[in-house]
């Protein structure tokens, strides 16, 4: 039975275990019908020109994890950003797992989507944000819809910070052979509210995982979200990950994604800016080796006048890895004085690696200042030169530039401890012992 | 005192097109409808050899079995191939040895056009040849030409005096089933040029072909052919103008261009084609495809200037196949009323140190849309390829889009892509600055335009600089921003 069929025919035993009456019930059943009419997306559909699924379909992915595992958290310890405190939100295999979690209702709610879509006190919340910015017509993001119960919910009332970071950590057991995931996260940050979230999805063996998850996040007026993406799971992983995300006046939203590991990662990110003088900032790292395959598709939708986007996209290509960037602005007829960036450099380091750019404008309005840039690159020899007459080892030197190369994204990152556990990672990915902390 | 933005408005709306005349020469003209024997007779009507009718058969069966592309960022009302006629000359089929002989109003019609064959020929030293409802009507500076072996005639006529040359290269470069329009084009294409260019021969002039539909209800299909042999040189012309009608005529050309050894064509396009009235009615649709080869060392340079057309949809492109070849695409594309423009360059990078560069101006005015979309890819073999881009556009007013689809595809590490794209209006500042040194607004913004598109109109041989020049003005006249 192919992967589509099988989840087909599972909805109706998920829904068993739900409550029909709730309003979400609807939004899930057209979900469902959305996605048996469209299926998987293939290469013949133009944002899938360079991202197959194909392989995916064939494997025999369990789509409900049969028993809950515990797990200790000194195992998995090192997932986590464990330097700082933080609240925590994780999943195991999909469920939550109390144990290793730290959530709170003080103030700010940090907790999950399976009490916000039970519990009466959520529903207005639910009433309001579900599946308003996601969208109904993408089919992978409707099968996420149909199938959504599980996942982080975020919510920050006006005027308000969390006290902390929070994370959100999924991980895989591999008690299956093959296991599918679909979370469902639902932020919202109310006017003048603040918050930081790191998100990870982590398979800890080499059985196959594909994660297809769904983010809404909502920003009020003048709110400040900042969410970074770390993506350096096993090489069984696969990641499609849909990132929906609503702006309101004068609200901040910076999205930071690190495509370091993976077996396929596809990133849509979409902002919707439903303001004005609102700022949306994108940056991504992806350092790739292997057979890996990264696709990072974002979408700025301006719709109002004085607003500003950012985007800037760094990805270093080794081996036979891929790489996929398809950035798209669209500029509305009344979105004056937009002031869009777009940016995207690469370097390919082997004969094997390619990479696929398409940053791509669409611009309705006069007058607005927008451009963007692409390169395809190699590491500067004179550079390398200079930096080896200087008593740098060769391996060391290019590990250097390569991160001088990436730091452009890693500048803006607001969390130090994040920043130095990224350094590390992209250190050990270029295999050197340097700290890059100059 | 200068205008008001509104009266600029309203004049540059109610522009006339200036070619929008219908000349009264009988034509033979087939009847409506595309089927086997439609083919077959176009095949006929020019005594072609049984191997060419074969070839055209073979791309109809396979155009048949296609789809029309649906991808390009414009909507129109598909044509109706069936409402189409597929061959019209006009009637007094002329074998000119002089222009004496030319039908008087066909010289006439050219007269209007600005481009009277005989001023031409004593003037700007240019070789034409005119395809009128796309049958080749007038070859000047056939003997000049004839002494240094250049070949340059209908395409018609190659077939028939020279079918070795034309059995070797047509459809080499855009094979008949490479898409929808091209495989219509190699079915029923009537007339075209032919281009050779002998070994180490450096072409003395401009060669300039020149095209027009006349006859309502017809496409027109024309196919043009360049060779240039190793360490050939050739500079190529094309221009294009229909009447105005109100309903959509359908252009749909193939341009093959083969450049070996060594060799370079430069190709330089200015299109005209009756753009539709202010209402957005009529119009040609102009679905081209245009590609051209380059072995060892060669190098093809296309410029064009779009002004004209309904709906353009036109990529031409360059496959870099020998190691050292280039290829260099300029371009302005400027829409206005309800134009859609759909155009880019594709540069395929397959042999070593090949070099492309990418120099693409957008100007949209009115209710326009003007999109550039482009390839550039780079495999696995092509070590040390460069590339440049460039998609620079200007927007006048808030009722047009302008849009950017590049693609780019790298998949060896020593290749060297930059891209860069910006959208812009035209400044106050810059207005102002112009007023301030007594430059009205309508010739600041002409002055403006012009230095946009410097890059591009540079490229251009003189006597069509002059005239793209004038084209930008008449089409962007009033639209301040």
């Amino acid at each position: 039975m192919d992967l589509k069929e099988k989840l087909v025919s599972s909805f109706m035993a998920f829904e068993d275990g739900l409550d029909l009456d709730h309003p979400v019930h609807e939004e899930r059943s057209n979900a469902m019908k959305n996605f048996e009419t469209k299926g998987f997306p293939t290469k013949k559909d133009e944002a899938w020109k360079y991202t197959s699924l194909k392989g995916l379909q064939k494997i025999d992915f369990s789509i409900f994890p049969k028993h809950e595992t515990t797990l200790e958290y000194k195992d998995v310890k090192k997932y986590f950003l464990h330097e700082i405190d933080t609240y925590k939100i994780v999943f195991v295999d999909g469920v939550y797992s109390s144990y290793l979690s730290e959530t709170t209702h003080d103030g700010v709610d940090v907790c999950l989507m399976s009490s916000a879509f039970s519990k009466p006190m959520f529903k207005q919340v639910i009433e309001v944000y579900f599946n308003k910015a996601a969208s109904k017509d993408e089919s992978l993001t409707s099968l996420n819809t149909a199938f959504s119960k599980e996942g982080a919910y975020i919510y920050i009332p006006k005027n308000k910070m969390p006290k902390k970071p929070i994370q959100i950590l999924h991980l895989a057991t591999g008690n299956e052979a093959a296991l599918m995931l679909q979370p469902r996260n639902l932020i919202v940050a109310e006017d003048n509210a603040e918050v930081q979230i790191i998100e990870r999805h982590q398979s800890l063996t080499g059985n196959e995982v594909f994660t297809n998850s769904v983010t809404e996040i909502f920003a009020g007026k003048d709110a400040i979200v900042d969410y970074y993406k770390v993506q350096n799971d096993a090489p069984t992983a696969s990641l499609v990950d849909n990132t929906y995300i609503s702006q309101k006046n004068s609200s901040v939203v910076r999205v930071h994604t690190f495509s370091l590991g993976g077996k396929l990662i596809r990133n849509n990110l979409n902002f919707y800016q439903n303001g004005e003088r609102i700022d949306s900032t994108l940056k991504g790292v992806t350092i790739l080796g292997d057979k890996q395959h990264v696709d990072h598709h974002t979408l700025v939708h301006h719709a109002q006048p004085n607003c500003e986007s950012h985007q800037d996209y760094k990805g270093i290509f080794g081996d036979s890895s891929t790489g996929v960037f398809n950035g798209k602005i669209i500029v509305d007829k009344i979105a004056q004085k937009t002031d869009a960036f777009q940016q995207n450099n690469n370097i390919l380091l082997s004969d094997r690696s390619t990479i696929n750019s398409k940053p791509q404008l669409e611009i309705f309005a006069d007058d607005v200042k927008c451009s963007h840039g692409c390169t395809i690159g190699q590491l500067d020899d004179e550079a390398l030169f200079y930096l080896r007459s200087r008593g740098i080892p060769k391996k060391e030197a290019k590990a250097l530039m390569m991160y001088a190369f990436a730091n452009n994204v890693l500048e803006s990152v607001r969390i130090p401890e994040l920043k130095a556990r990224i350094n590390k990672i992209i250190a050990n990915k270029l295999g050197v012992r340097m700290g890059f902390d100059l | 005192m200068a205008y008001t933005e509104e009266e600029l408005k309203k004049e540059l709306e109610t522009k006339e097109y200036e070619y929008g005349f219908y000349t009264d020469i009988e034509s033979d003209t087939l009847p409506k409808g595309l089927n086997e024997e439609i083919v077959i007779a176009i095949s006929k009507k020019k005594e072609e050899p049984d191997w060419m009718t074969e070839w055209r058969l073979e791309a109809f069966r396979a155009w048949k079995e296609m789809e029309e592309p649906e991808w390009a960022n414009v909507t129109y009302k598909k044509p109706d191939f069936q409402d189409i006629s597929y061959y019209s000359a006009p009637n007094k089929k002329p074998k000119y040895n002089s222009l004496d002989e030319v039908d008087p109003e066909l010289l006439d019609t050219f007269k209007k056009l600005g481009i009277s064959v005989d001023e031409q020929k004593k003037l700007a030293g240019v070789a034409v040849d005119i395809v009128m409802d796309s049958v080749s009507v007038a070859t000047t500076f056939k003997k000049t030409l004839a002494e240094k072996g250049i070949i340059f005639c209908s395409i018609s006529e190659a077939i028939q005096e020279h079918p070795e040359l034309v059995k070797k290269y047509l459809g080499t470069v855009v094979p008949k089933k490479d898409n929808f329009y091209a495989a219509l084009n190699s079915a029923v294409f009537s007339d075209g040029s032919f281009c050779y260019i002998p070994k180490g021969v450096r072409c003395p002039m401009e060669l300039s072909t020149y095209f027009r539909i006349n006859q309502a209800g017809t496409g027109q299909f024309e196919r043009t052919l360049v060779i240039a042999e190793e360490g050939s040189y050739v500079s190529y012309l094309e221009g294009c103008t229909a009447p105005m009608r109100d309903e959509n005529q359908l252009h749909a050309a193939v341009v093959e261009l083969i450049a070996l050894d060594n060799a370079e064509i430069k190709y330089s396009t200015v299109q005209n084609w009756f753009p539709g009235n202010k209402e957005g009615k009529g119009g040609v649709y102009n679905f081209v495809t245009k590609r051209g080869l380059c072995e060892k060392h060669a190098k093809i340079s296309w410029t064009q200037v779009e002004t004209g057309s309904a709906v353009t949809w036109k990529y031409p492109s360059c496959i870099l196949k020998g190691d050292y070849s280039i290829g260099e695409f300029y371009s302005i594309a400027v829409t206005n009323n309800f134009q859609q423009a759909d155009t880019g360059t594709k540069m395929i990078h397959l042999g070593k140190n090949t070099k492309s560069t990418i120099i693409s101006k957008g100007i949209s005015a009115g209710q326009s849309q003007n999109s550039y979309r482009g390839l550039v890819q780079v495999n696995s073999r092509a070590e040390n390829a460069r590339n440049f881009s460039q998609c620079d556009s200007l927007l006048m007013g808030n009722r047009c889009g302008a849009h950017t689809f590049p693609y780019i595809e790298a998949k060896n590490k020593s290749a060297q892509i930059e891209h860069e794209a910006t959208t812009s209006k035209i400044g106050e500042d810059q207005i102002f600055y112009c007023n301030q040194r007594g430059i009205d607004t309508e010739k600041a913004i002409a002055l403006i335009v012009n230095g946009f598109s410097k890059e591009v109109l540079n490229k251009l041989p003189m006597e069509f600089a002059v005239e793209a020049q004038k084209l930008l003005e008449i089409s962007l006249e009033g639209s301040v921003g």
